[in-house]
């Protein structure tokens, strides 16, 4: 009661020193953390839009002389087998790996949203039919579905995305259905009827943004992860194919120089993870100022 | 119990020891910058056996002055004072841990939603008992023998039952008992009650009140604190108005009444709207009219004529709801006309089925039986394709505006869009003039409703009413989430708006005064059916059920004499 008491004085001190002052400022000011995702999130738009404004030399020029040489200024993260400098590899598969990552993540939301408003609004019986059916998604693990796609459309890009959106829309249908049932019941939405508005004009404007708003915050979160798991798959051979540079290819590629060429691995893997723990903090920084919002 | 009615002003000869006693309190929010001053230099003791009330507007500093009593103020809040003793000793400079061994045995605190303030899961009998292990070391078995007893003291009912519930399980006055027993577990000498009946039906508000009254003959010194003079005033010696953060006027309950010296006072005690006959602006009144003036007759304007075919008639409605295979009767042959011009007061306590009514009106849900005409047209049997187009006939306001709104849009995108399905032109003109008639400024329209107070909001949400250019306006406690003088100037402005566009008003109220003021015609709901309908004053002056004469009787008015204000010729 009191925070409601406080927000309404400052309010009431004067328009010029609303609630961001008074309250807000401790909660406004941007954490280092989100500012250090967000200049990584940066440098990844770049390495995917023009690659070779960040790259220090063509990423399939071969140079056997060259070969195997450790981190060093000529080249950053060393050379692998061939000579090919790692570091513009890494920056050449990050469009490769964040592309088969947001597609992953929207095929899934695409999937979850369709199942989701199916078992939302589309009466007792489907929500039925869609419950148990993603409840069954659920008990495999994703990756052993990802398996079983591949297995039936075989190895490629294409396949693992799919495989990987296929296997995260379980999760996003059941988040999107909870949210539709919550604001299909929620005071707006009568509010729209009460003023005669259709149902799907109220769907389009009042129930599907508002239901996607968490869900964008979510979707960041899903993108580290499916750039995990599109790695996963490419690692085990069976997503993005040699010579590529896709990250996890590039793992699998430097696995058996991994006793002696530590840098073909630790820094695809360092790209991977960094990128994951990027993604998360923005999405939690737009989880946050949501959280805020609502 | 006789503490229910007015409280024999306290003997002020006989000197009373002090269990708070406060001088020149300052609580500061935020640093650096623009830091918020909430409270500033309050003066403030409470006897023991005395009941003082503190009474002020939402942002007049009266919570945070309660919190600070407590030593609750919050992180970031800087509290100054120049005395500050609680039972006699000085916590000025009390460390957070001195603080909570003083909670509880020297002050207890009732706050206003109990349904927060108790685990939801844990039985109460362990929440109330936490307090006696924590402070006097007591076994289970001798704790849960005392919360037997407090519990018996409280008036709970079946306390060997309840002991074991948790509060989801409890009604909202079972879960305020509940708290006032926890409040007085250790017998505290200081006892902070904030906004303790706030959202209770009439009859628990007299019941919780009348316990913080017997806490107080048991020689307790209360702090009561709430936005409603009205309720107050049933039990304070002595009453504290603040307003801004300061003290305007201070003194025993009856002088402050009877002759309030501040304007801020005089606007508490004329916001209540009881005994205010219909018609009569409650604030509207320019406030230079002395309280021994009799307000301006012209003030009162006759009833719109009646006899006029109904806009709206609900012919035996009734509603059930089936939850878990037990079927609940919400709504029981029911029977309602709204004519143009003319409001229907519909009043009953939570759970007496008024919301449904109100759903079944709008068409939001089907009745079981009966039918709902508008105009002499059928309305409850169209089907919905056919409905729609005349939906914007009928308009709502709800307890709760800002749930009502999309959360994405803001005051101009909302009212824009109302415009539009009422047909007309949604251009910013149309907006400003909106804005205008629910007396906002036309800025507000760039703003979000976050940043709106809850009374803007109310606004904002009966000017998106008016926007589709109803006939009938349906009003399901439009003001019982809302301050008393922010209420008064909403119910002002509703009557205001009915008389320039002659709507039919249906209000829904748990408050019996609010309804009263609004009402020509008073309907009262009880268990889903309606006990008794007629004119309001008829209703009032002379109830025909024993339901409706306690809810008179319960209802929050000034306990002072007639007030000044009140039209000679009313009574």
């Amino acid at each position: 009661m009191s925070d409601v008491e406080l927000r309404s004085r400052a309010a009431a001190v004067g328009p010029e020193c609303g609630r961001a002052s008074a309250l807000g400022a401790g909660t406004r000011r941007v954490r280092p953390g989100t500012v250090l995702a967000l200049a990584f999130a940066a440098f990844l738009l770049v390495a995917t839009v023009a690659p070779s404004l960040l790259q220090t030399a063509a990423p399939n020029a071969i140079a056997p002389r060259d070969a195997f040489s450790p981190p060093s200024l000529a080249h950053w993260f060393g050379t692998d087998e061939s000579g090919r400098d790692v570091y513009s590899r890494v920056v050449q598969g990050t469009g490769a790996s964040l592309a088969i990552g947001a597609s992953a993540t929207a095929i899934g939301l695409a999937i979850g949203l369709i199942l989701g408003a199916v078992a939302a609004l589309g009466g007792s019986v489907l929500d039925f039919v869609v419950g148990r059916v993603n409840e069954v998604l659920f008990a495999f693990p994703g990756i052993l579905l990802a398996l079983l796609v591949i297995v039936l459309w075989g190895p490629g890009p294409v396949t693992a995305t799919i495989a990987v959106g296929l296997s995260t829309a379980p999760g996003y249908a059941r988040i999107i259905r909870g949210e539709l049932l919550s604001i299909r019941d929620s005071g707006f939405v009568e509010a729209a009827r009460v003023l005669g508005h259709g149902p799907f004009r109220i769907f389009a404007r009042h129930v599907l943004p508002n239901a996607l708003v968490p869900v964008a915050a979510l979707a960041t979160l899903g993108i580290g992860q499916a750039v995990v798991w599109a790695s996963s798959l490419s690692y085990l051979g069976l997503g993005a194919q040699p010579p590529a540079a896709e990250w996890g290819a590039m793992l699998a590629a430097g696995r058996t120089y991994i006793t002696t060429a530590w840098w073909l691995t630790v820094f695809p893997g360092l790209m991977i993870v960094l990128t994951t723990l990027a993604t998360t903090v923005l999405g939690r920084a737009i989880t946050a100022r949501d959280g805020r919002r609502r | 119990m006789t503490g229910t009615t007015q409280a024999a002003p306290a003997p002020t000869d006989a000197p009373v020891a002090d269990v708070l006693a406060i001088e020149g309190l300052r609580v500061t929010f935020g640093d650096g910058g623009a830091p918020v001053e909430a409270v500033r230099g309050i003066d403030l003791r409470v006897g023991r056996g005395e009941v003082v009330a503190l009474v002020g507007e939402s942002g007049s500093g009266k919570s945070v002055t309660a919190r600070a009593a407590l030593g609750l103020a919050g992180a970031g809040a800087r509290v100054q004072a120049e005395r500050f003793e609680l039972d006699g000793s000085d916590v000025r400079r009390a460390t957070p841990r001195q603080w909570r061994r003083l909670r509880g045995a020297k002050a207890g605190l009732v706050l206003q939603d109990a349904l927060v303030s108790l685990d939801p899961l844990r039985p109460i009998g362990r929440e109330i008992g936490d307090a006696l292990r924590l402070h006097l070391g007591l076994r289970p078995a001798a704790a849960r023998a005392r919360v037997l007893g407090l519990l018996e003291l409280v008036g709970m009912p079946h306390p060997a039952l309840t002991i074991d519930r948790r509060s989801g399980e409890l009604s909202g006055g079972m879960r305020q008992r509940a708290l006032i027993a926890s409040a007085l577990a250790l017998d505290p000498p200081l006892v902070i009650a904030d906004e303790p009946t706030t959202a209770l039906d009439v009859g628990v508000q007299v019941r919780v009140l009348g316990l913080l009254a017997e806490a107080a003959a048991r020689g307790a010194g209360v702090l009561l604190i709430s936005h409603d003079l009205a309720v107050v005033s049933r039990i304070a010696d002595r009453v504290v108005v603040l307003a801004d953060g300061v003290v305007v006027e201070a003194g025993p309950t009856g002088e402050v009444l009877a002759s309030p010296r501040h304007p801020r006072t005089r606007e508490l005690i004329a916001a209540v709207p009881t005994d205010v006959p219909r018609g009569v602006p409650l604030l509207g009144a320019p406030a230079t009219a002395g309280p021994s003036q009799p307000a301006a007759a012209p003030a009162v304007r006759p009833p719109a004529p009646t006899g006029a075919p109904p806009v709206v008639e609900a012919r035996g409605l009734v509603k059930a709801f089936t939850v878990g295979g037990s079927t609940t009767v919400a709504v029981d042959d029911v029977d309602l006309r709204l004519e143009r011009g003319r409001t229907l007061g519909l009043v009953g306590e939570s759970g007496s089925g008024k919301t449904t009514v109100a759903r079944l009106l709008l068409a939001l849900t089907r009745p079981d039986a009966g039918t709902v005409r508008l105009d002499g047209d059928a309305w409850s049997e169209l089907p919905e394709r056919a409905r729609r187009p005349q939906r914007r006939r009928i308009g709502a306001i709800w307890q709760d505006p800002f749930g009502s709104f999309d959360p994405r849009w803001g005051v101009e995108r909302l009212l824009r869009d109302a415009i539009a399905a009422g047909g007309g032109a949604p251009g910013s003109a149309a907006v400003a003039d909106l804005l205008d008639q629910v007396h906002l400024s036309p800025d507000l329209a760039a703003r979000h409703p976050l940043d709106l107070s809850g009374g803007q909001r109310q606004r904002v949400a009966i000017a998106r009413a008016l926007a589709a250019r109803p006939d009938v306006l349906i009003c399901d406690e439009p003001v019982s989430a809302l301050d008393v003088t922010v209420q008064a100037r909403v119910l002002d402005l509703l009557d205001e708006l009915q008389r320039e566009h002659g709507l039919a008003l249906l209000v829904i109220s748990h408050d019996l005064g609010v309804v009263r003021h609004m009402s020509d015609e008073l309907a009262v709901m009880r268990h889903g059916r309606i006990l008794e309908q007629g004119p309001a004053e008829r209703v009032f002056d002379a109830p025909e059920h024993e339901y409706t004469a306690a809810l008179i009787r319960d209802s929050p008015r000034l306990a002072v004499g007639p007030d000044a204000r009140r039209d000679p010729a009313d009574r």
